[in-house]
């Protein structure tokens, strides 16, 4: 494994030995204390972030290795105009891995062309979120217990959403997955999603504009929070911000066994009344993140 | 008719669609060349009713594949000793360099200066396109 870059990049029985490595290390995180030892990751976070770069550090500490970065492009050489490349050249020669989040689509492919170190897309614009996509096919596995033949149904922004891009992607990997998707008109998935996967791979979706109607329908339950920062103009952000409210009422009509996954953060998509039903798992989420981190790390190292 | 010689060596672009053979010309910069070449323009076609024609003089080793991406339906024949040496068929080219300007303003390729613009073939019949960088779909229009 040189770079990820994409969910793609990872084949299902790499996926695979991903997460039999995360529940080893579920299981015995003692034993995994030092494999780390001596090696450094920079963390380049051009765009804020706290979940995702707090998971990526507390996974390589937990590991026993260190880790340096900035967590805005105004206190990187960026602000001074420097390329990419200059500065993946740079930070490549300190460190074992870089973890890189970026808001322009496609920079950590660019950075990767010139990279002599491991790089770890963190999250690319409304791109790519290839680590985000491990959290939720781990959380997937430890709740329902398999991730083949579900539904699973994708609500909110599927447009600028990176997290459900990389998702579908990884999930068409597997058989039997339906995909019921929910959106309004303009936050539709984009087409090069539907071209070069669901329809190149005749994987069966249908969309839809109300949570209502598919509701009893659905097996996994992915919300997404529609983000500001990818509006070019703010009239539209407001006016689709509150689309989706996912509440008791709307979970009348789900199956007891659900599974309600949110890559977080929230803001008003998900009421705080679903937090105390067994089916919202999304806190959990947050935790398998760390440990599916800590597998990934210690692979791209070969520190195993 | 406007009578254009015929070439001992080099290569014949036919059957352009009409309208098309100034940005084949364009693409393949042939307004650098320091060799003689011919831009025929509306020049009358039994198939066509009118095409354009391009003639290149002396040269044989020009990267023809971009023309596949503009006219699919040319004709190209290289000529040696003022004989048809070979024709070729063209197709849309797998991966496209340098030709193609991603369209989407959140790129990288917006933003970075020396970045080399590349797009891998999606749909041959639609002549649709990938950024290699972002996956944004560039449908080439004719």
């Amino acid at each position: 494994m040189k770079h990820l870059i994409d969910s793609m990049d990872l084949s299902i029985e790499e996926l695979e030995e991903l997460f039999t490595l995360s529940k080893e290390i579920m299981k015995d995180e003692d034993k995994y204390r030092f494999s780390c030892e001596k090696k450094l990751m920079s963390t380049l976070f051009y765009e804020p972030s706290t979940r995702t770069r707090f998971s990526f550090e507390a996974a390589m500490l937990r590991l026993g290795g260190k880790v340096i970065g900035f967590s805005e492009a105004s206190t990187s050489s960026a602000s001074k105009g420097e390329s990419l490349p200059d500065t993946i050249r740079t930070v490549g020669s300190y460190v074992d891995l870089i973890v890189m989040r970026h808001p322009k689509e496609g920079a950590p492919r660019y950075a990767s062309l010139t990279s002599d170190v491991p790089i770890i897309n963190a999250g690319d614009g409304g791109h790519q979120h290839p680590t985000q996509t491990l959290t939720d096919l781990l959380t997937i596995i430890e709740i329902k217990g398999k991730i083949e033949n579900q539904t699973i149904g994708l609500c909110g922004d599927l447009k600028f959403g990176r997290t459900v891009h990389s998702l579908i992607k990884s999930l068409s990997k597997y058989e039997g997955i339906n995909f019921i998707l929910i959106s309004p008109p303009e936050l539709k998935i984009p087409e090069y999603i539907k071209k070069e996967i669901l329809l190149k791979e005749s994987i069966p979706f249908i969309e839809v504009e109300t949570l209502e109607e598919v509701m009893g329908d659905i097996d996994v339950l992915y919300m997404t929070r529609v983000q500001k920062e990818r509006f070019f103009n703010e009239a539209d952000y407001v006016r689709l911000k509150d689309t989706y409210i996912l509440d008791n009422k709307k979970l009348i009509s789900a199956k007891k066994d659900l599974a309600i996954l949110h890559p977080l953060p929230r803001v008003n998509e998900i009421s705080p009344e679903v937090d105390s039903d067994p089916r919202a798992v999304y806190f959990k989420q947050a935790k398998y993140g760390m440990y599916v981190r800590m597998a990934l790390i210690i692979k791209m190292l070969g520190a195993i | 008719m406007l009578y254009i010689d015929s070439i001992s060596k080099g290569i014949v672009i036919d059957h352009i669609s009409p309208g098309l053979g100034f940005r084949i010309f364009q693409y393949l910069k042939l307004e650098k060349s320091d060799y003689t070449v011919a831009l025929i323009i509306n020049a009358p076609s039994k198939r066509k009713g009118k095409k354009d024609v391009i003639k290149i003089e002396k040269h044989t080793d020009l990267d023809l594949r971009i023309i596949g991406i503009i006219d699919p339906d040319v004709t190209i024949n290289i000529i040696r000793n003022e004989k048809i040496v070979e024709k070729i068929q063209l197709s849309p080219p797998q991966k496209v360099e340098g030709v193609i300007q991603c369209k989407n303003p959140r790129c990288v390729t917006s933003t970075e200066d020396n970045v080399t613009q590349t797009f891998s073939l999606l749909d041959k019949k639609e002549l649709s396109y990938k950024c290699d960088y972002c996956d944004h779909i560039y449908n080439w229009e004719m």
